[in-house]
């Protein structure tokens, strides 16, 4: 569905006409995306996704390598490509001289579809994300989470092969989205292709079957999200929050460190840090040996390995940075 | 070129000038019918200017009226929505090629140009009462060309101007630009009269207002002097061109990174 080689993206900046810096936002990735598959690009702010997708929906041209959507090249014909995909670009570029159900209306006219199909079509995805009720006020009025469902309403209009989402949730409140995975997530299960660009790493877990890791404009790491977060050496964090005078603490800490499983253990201001490759009867053992040595728990928590730790774990830096 | 894409892309923009209508009619008329009001109807009463002045004055303000309106129809949106709204994203993501949707911009200045020009010739013409000797049914061939070149060259001037403007600077380059085009435009005088500063004369060729006017006088008052046709239908094609080839690839560069 789509073919991604080599592709690169050098901008080039001038200063009164002499080269000063050459900034790759792509430099050279790889990565192709099934039919049906819900596919994320992961990485903080700054590491190329917007530009991949712009690549990807003919907006921005690449200076190397190849990208085919559905067999079709981006940069040779892509007349053809815009035919094939939706797009949900991040900032809200709604016709805000229309109202909610003329910008569904024409969208679709511009794609050629017939007057009664494109009635109904406004219809379903306007009740479908909700909007049916104020389908025919000015998009200026609505909220931001409306207007970002009105996006993928629209760029749905013309069944598109494949949905591009841009940071789809940037700025919604959770409650906003959380409605908005619920409903992405019904549109993969009903087969829609999806790709989407993220720096949350709860919501490229959350939805995405794959996930491509993006950082400095090369693909860092590639899998399930399973498969990525099992990929973390000592990826399972246990966090003691403890009383005890210092001396009982460090020798806590010796012992903690020669439990099965352990990476590595941490110790600051009461709060003790356990990493471990697996986390199975991990704190009952060292609730056991902080009992031992009369260590006062107050308090216990143990992290499951996430996108954000692999994150860290690859580059060194968090991905919130 | 894909029309139906073409069409619909027509038919959203007219159907957005249509609910904006009352703004769009101030924006066309009042100036033109202020300074006809002024200089076709206060100044000939008053004796300021000689009668026949409004004859040459119609064909000018027409030609003022539509240049203005075409430039502002494709100019002022794409100002806003390549520097602003980014609106027009969606529409460059339309299955139409990026020229396409160049092309449709400046046929819709043109449409709205002429539709000013339609507005204001009768409005002025009652102003002057009725006095301005209009001999264009004689050459109705003429006043078409000379419309849809004029039309079709100031879109596409709205069209460069449009994509190589940043918003925080349209007002100064509509003042700078605008001013300057206007005064220099044969608006209110016939070119042939400035043989009397011949600088100026050979200066003022360089404003393509200057064809537009010009144009109109031929087609409108083709009795009184005016440029040789040879030199307005070159000076509106060239300047179509120019514009065209111009405001095309200024879109281009501003839709694809």
């Amino acid at each position: 569905m789509i073919i991604v080689k080599g592709l690169q993206k050098i901008y080039k900046q001038k200063r009164n006409g002499r080269l000063v810096a050459e900034i790759k936002a792509v430099d050279g990735i790889d990565f192709e995306v099934a039919r049906g598959e819900f596919f994320g690009l992961l990485g903080p702010n700054g590491a190329g996704k917007t530009t991949t997708i712009g690549i990807l929906t003919t907006r921005v041209l690449p200076t190397g390598g190849i990208a085919l959507i559905d067999g079709i090249d981006v940069m040779r014909d892509p007349v053809a490509v815009k035919r094939r995909i939706g797009v949900v670009p991040q900032a809200n570029n709604l016709d805000r001289s229309l109202t909610g159900r003329e910008n569904l209306l024409f969208h679709a006219e511009y794609f050629g579809i017939d007057k009664r199909t494109r009635e109904r079509r406004a219809a379903e995805l306007l009740d479908l994300f909700q909007l049916s009720e104020r389908a025919d006020e000015k998009v200026s009025v609505y909220s931001g989470g409306m207007a970002q469902r009105l996006k993928i309403a629209r760029a749905l209009m013309h069944d598109p092969a494949i949905l591009f989402l841009d940071e789809p949730t940037t700025g919604l409140d959770p409650q906003s989205r959380h409605a908005l995975w619920q409903m992405l997530f019904e549109l993969n299960a009903r087969g829609q292709t999806i790709f989407l660009t993220t720096h949350y790493m709860e919501e490229a877990d959350r939805l995405c079957q794959r996930v491509a890791i993006m950082d400095h404009g090369k693909l860092i790491a590639l899998d399930t999200p399973s498969n990525l977060k099992r990929s973390v050496p000592g990826g399972y964090l246990i966090e003691l929050r403890v009383r005890a005078a210092e001396e009982l603490l460090s020798s806590l800490s010796t012992a903690l460190r020669k439990l099965p499983n352990v990476v590595d253990v941490h110790s600051m201001d009461g709060l003790i840090r356990l990493y471990a490759n697996r986390s199975e009867g991990l704190l009952a053992d060292a609730v056991r040996l902080a009992n031992e040595r009369g260590v006062l728990i107050t308090d216990a928590h143990v992290a499951e390995p996430s996108l954000e730790t692999l994150f860290l774990h690859l580059t060194g830096r968090s991905l919130r940075e | 070129m894909n029309l139906t894409t073409m069409i619909a892309l027509l038919h959203r923009d007219l159907h957005v000038a249509r609910r904006e209508l009352g703004s769009f009619l101030l924006r066309v008329v009042l100036q033109p019918l202020l300074f006809t009001f002024i200089f076709g109807f206060v100044m000939p009463r008053q004796g300021l200017v000689a009668q026949s002045y409004r004859s040459l004055l119609l064909p000018g303000i027409v030609a003022l009226s539509m240049t203005l309106s075409g430039m502002q129809a494709v100019a002022l949106p794409l100002v806003i929505d390549f520097g602003w709204t980014k609106e027009i994203e969606d529409r460059l993501l339309a299955p139409i090629s990026i020229r396409g949707v160049a092309l449709e911009k400046i046929m819709v200045g043109m449409i709205q140009a002429i539709v000013a020009g339609l507005l204001v010739l009768p409005l002025a013409w009652f102003i002057m009462g009725r006095q301005a000797e209009l001999w264009f049914a004689a050459h109705p061939a003429r006043l078409i060309i000379v419309a849809a070149l004029t039309s079709w060259l100031f879109a596409a001037f709205g069209l460069f101007l449009g994509t190589a403007t940043e918003p925080q600077h349209i007002g100064l380059i509509f003042n700078v630009l605008i001013g300057p085009m206007i005064f220099f435009g044969c608006t209110y005088y016939p070119w042939a009269t400035l043989a009397t500063v011949r600088w100026f004369q050979v200066l003022v060729l360089i404003d393509p207002l200057v064809y537009a006017s010009e144009g109109f006088r031929a087609a409108m008052t083709p009795q009184l002097p005016h440029m040789p046709s040879w030199l307005i239908l070159s000076g509106l094609i060239g300047f179509c061109a120019l514009f065209t080839l111009l405001g095309i690839r200024q879109f281009e560069r501003r839709a694809v990174d």
